[in-house]
């Protein structure tokens, strides 16, 4: 069964067609990443699949649960990051964690608080209010705060935007680990061509709310005749290119 | 980087299977049944299971977000003065301007300033149960926190009840203040008015908390612009609460309004017992049965913007 199954998925806001019937799926233990330029539908689309934003039209199925009919239970297995969504400023890095520990029922929390500590070197964090902390330290917060419940389905927008070199790093690593180590479906919205190009084994092109190319990003390399993925996203982009036939 | 535990199923933290509580407790619990051949009904057993392990989890649910509310307060003083700063001014304004009448007009007034002040203590209930509440769901748009919380297994009933659950700690921590200074201060005692106070407290902070869903549905719909709903509303509904004078002063016409209103028939009632000693159950049936009338029409109206919300996409981008 795949983890995450979506089928002619459509979302209109009155004369804007925001997402154009798209269909994919993941298997267990797969990272997909979904590109595309501002207003592709990328957004809107992840926002569906955590059931914030009602779909028009389409199915969605996460870890075997219709969103329409049984979002809570896919809710509970499931987790998402954004940078665009903040943790309350003023409750300390543990007590928003702590917080998150009660919303998803993690049972003993604080020794689960300690292992994300651990892995994600928060120790120094625990007891600083979530609003004084740098960029890099809220990113890292956030991706804590996305583990809390060891979620099979992580949905991923944009997290290592804004964030330094070697902190986008650490926490696409830190990603990859948990991926490897739990078997959980990522999906991972970016702008960040290396990141798609280093994580994801599969990545779906969107445009105007539509998937308009699909494939691993060795199969687009080659199918575009393009070196790096930022070249290929440019193509499709601005229809520089048609991609060459197979 | 330690490796990720694999905990026992009935700790509920396998990674990849436990933490849907229907599906992580049972198999624990199942083994209480395996092979006995004693049970006489394993299954109701197994649903009786599952329904104790929703309960659990709707009730760390609820107590999750009560608790990043009161570790809030936990911290900030400021925060705890302020939610017994306005109660208390109230009952010093009100408190002097009895006295002041009782010492010139005898004990007829000193009847009165009695009534106005459990009228001011009472609609305090109101007023600091429907702002615990509506201000409680303001956090979380102020602290760009409500994505993550809708997209939590947080149902919207759980919601509802963490809000209800802080009202109900934010009116006790402004009343009580007030009602102990109106105990030292001017010598009134609330609890005169008997057990039937305990009636009178729960239909006014009930009209908070659909007032409050209403201001909550308000905001689901029009988003930041609502905001100040949450702090003015009550002030528009006073003079039809008849809080501090009966409803027969009212014009013909508004009398209708005030008797829709919860608020009315419980000060009708007050007032009954402080200057005839009579008890109204008719007041106070009517209280109730308003009040679980617009506990519903407010319930529907937020159901309704709350579904509204997630197909406009609202949720997202409300307090921008």
């Amino acid at each position: 069964m795949d983890a995450i199954a979506v089928t002619n998925l459509t979302k209109r806001y009155d004369k804007v067609l925001a997402v154009d019937a798209i269909t994919f799926s993941a298997p267990p233990g797969a990272t997909i990443g979904l590109l595309g330029g501002n207003g592709a539908g990328k957004t809107t689309t992840i926002a569906m699949m955590l059931g914030l934003l009602l779909p028009t039209a389409g199915e969605i199925r996460i870890l075997g649960h219709d969103m329409a009919r049984d979002r809570f239970a896919a809710l509970a297995r499931m987790n998402f990051s954004s940078p665009y969504i903040a943790l309350p400023s003023r409750l300390t890095v543990a007590e928003n964690l702590r917080v998150y520990g009660h919303l998803y029922n993690v049972h003993g929390i604080d020794r689960r608080i300690a292992e994300l500590a651990d892995e994600l070197d928060l120790e120094d964090l625990l007891d600083r209010p979530a609003g004084q902390l740098s960029a890099g330290q809220k990113t890292r917060v956030a991706l804590a705060k996305a583990l809390i419940n060891k979620p099979d389905v992580l949905l991923l927008d944009e997290p290592t935007a804004s964030l330094d070199p070697d902190t986008g790093d650490r926490v696409r690593t830190w990603l990859e680990r948990y991926r490897d180590q739990s078997g959980c479906t990522i999906l991972l919205a970016s702008h960040n061509m290396a990141e798609v190009e280093r994580m994801c084994s599969h990545v779906l092109m969107m445009k105007q709310g539509r998937i308009v190319d699909r494939g691993s990003p060795r199969e687009l390399l080659e199918r575009y005749a393009r070196e790096d993925m930022e070249d290929v996203f440019l193509d499709i982009a601005r229809n520089r290119q048609n991609p060459v036939p197979a | 980087m330690a490796p990720l535990p694999v905990s026992s199923p009935t700790t509920c933290v396998i990674p990849t299977t436990c933490v849907i509580p229907t599906t992580c407790v049972i198999p624990a619990q199942a083994g209480i049944n395996r092979g006995t051949g004693a049970d006489p009904d394993p299954g109701l057993r197994r649903d009786d299971t599952e329904r104790d392990a929703r309960m659990t989890a709707s009730l760390r649910r609820i107590w999750g977000l009560m608790y990043r509310h009161i570790a809030l307060y936990r911290r900030s003083w400021p925060r705890l003065l302020e939610l017994a700063y306005w109660p208390v001014l109230n009952m010093c304004i009100w408190g002097f301007t009895a006295s002041f009448l009782t010492g010139r007009l005898g004990s007829t007034a000193l009847v009165a300033g009695a009534a106005l002040m459990g009228g001011v203590l009472l609609w305090e209930v109101t007023l600091r149960g429907q702002m615990g509440m509506a201000i409680s769901f303001l956090e979380e748009i102020w602290s760009r926190n409500l994505g993550h919380i809708f997209v939590s297994p947080l149902r919207p009933w759980e919601l509802v009840t963490a809000l209800i659950c802080m009202s109900i700690l934010r009116m006790l921590a402004g009343v009580v203040p007030a009602v102990l200074l109106a105990w030292g201060l001017y010598a009134f005692n609330l609890f005169t008015l008997g057990p039937v106070l305990i009636l009178f407290v729960i239909n006014m902070i009930a009209m908070g908390w659909w007032v409050a869903l209403g201001v909550i549905s308000l905001i689901l719909r029009h988003g930041a612009g609502a905001e100040p709903l949450a702090w003015g509303v009550l002030f528009g509904l006073a003079p039809f609460a008849a809080v501090f004078y009966p409803v027969s002063v009212l014009p013909s016409f508004l009398q209708p309004v005030a008797l829709a209103l919860p608020a009315a028939h419980v000060f009708e009632g007050m007032r009954g017992i402080l200057l005839d000693g009579v008890v109204s159950h008719g007041h106070l049936a009517a209280a109730t049965g308003l009040n679980f009338v617009w506990l519903g029409l407010a319930s529907l109206l937020f159901a309704y913007q709350f579904h509204q919300a997630r197909v406009r996409g609202a949720l997202l981008t409300i307090g921008e």
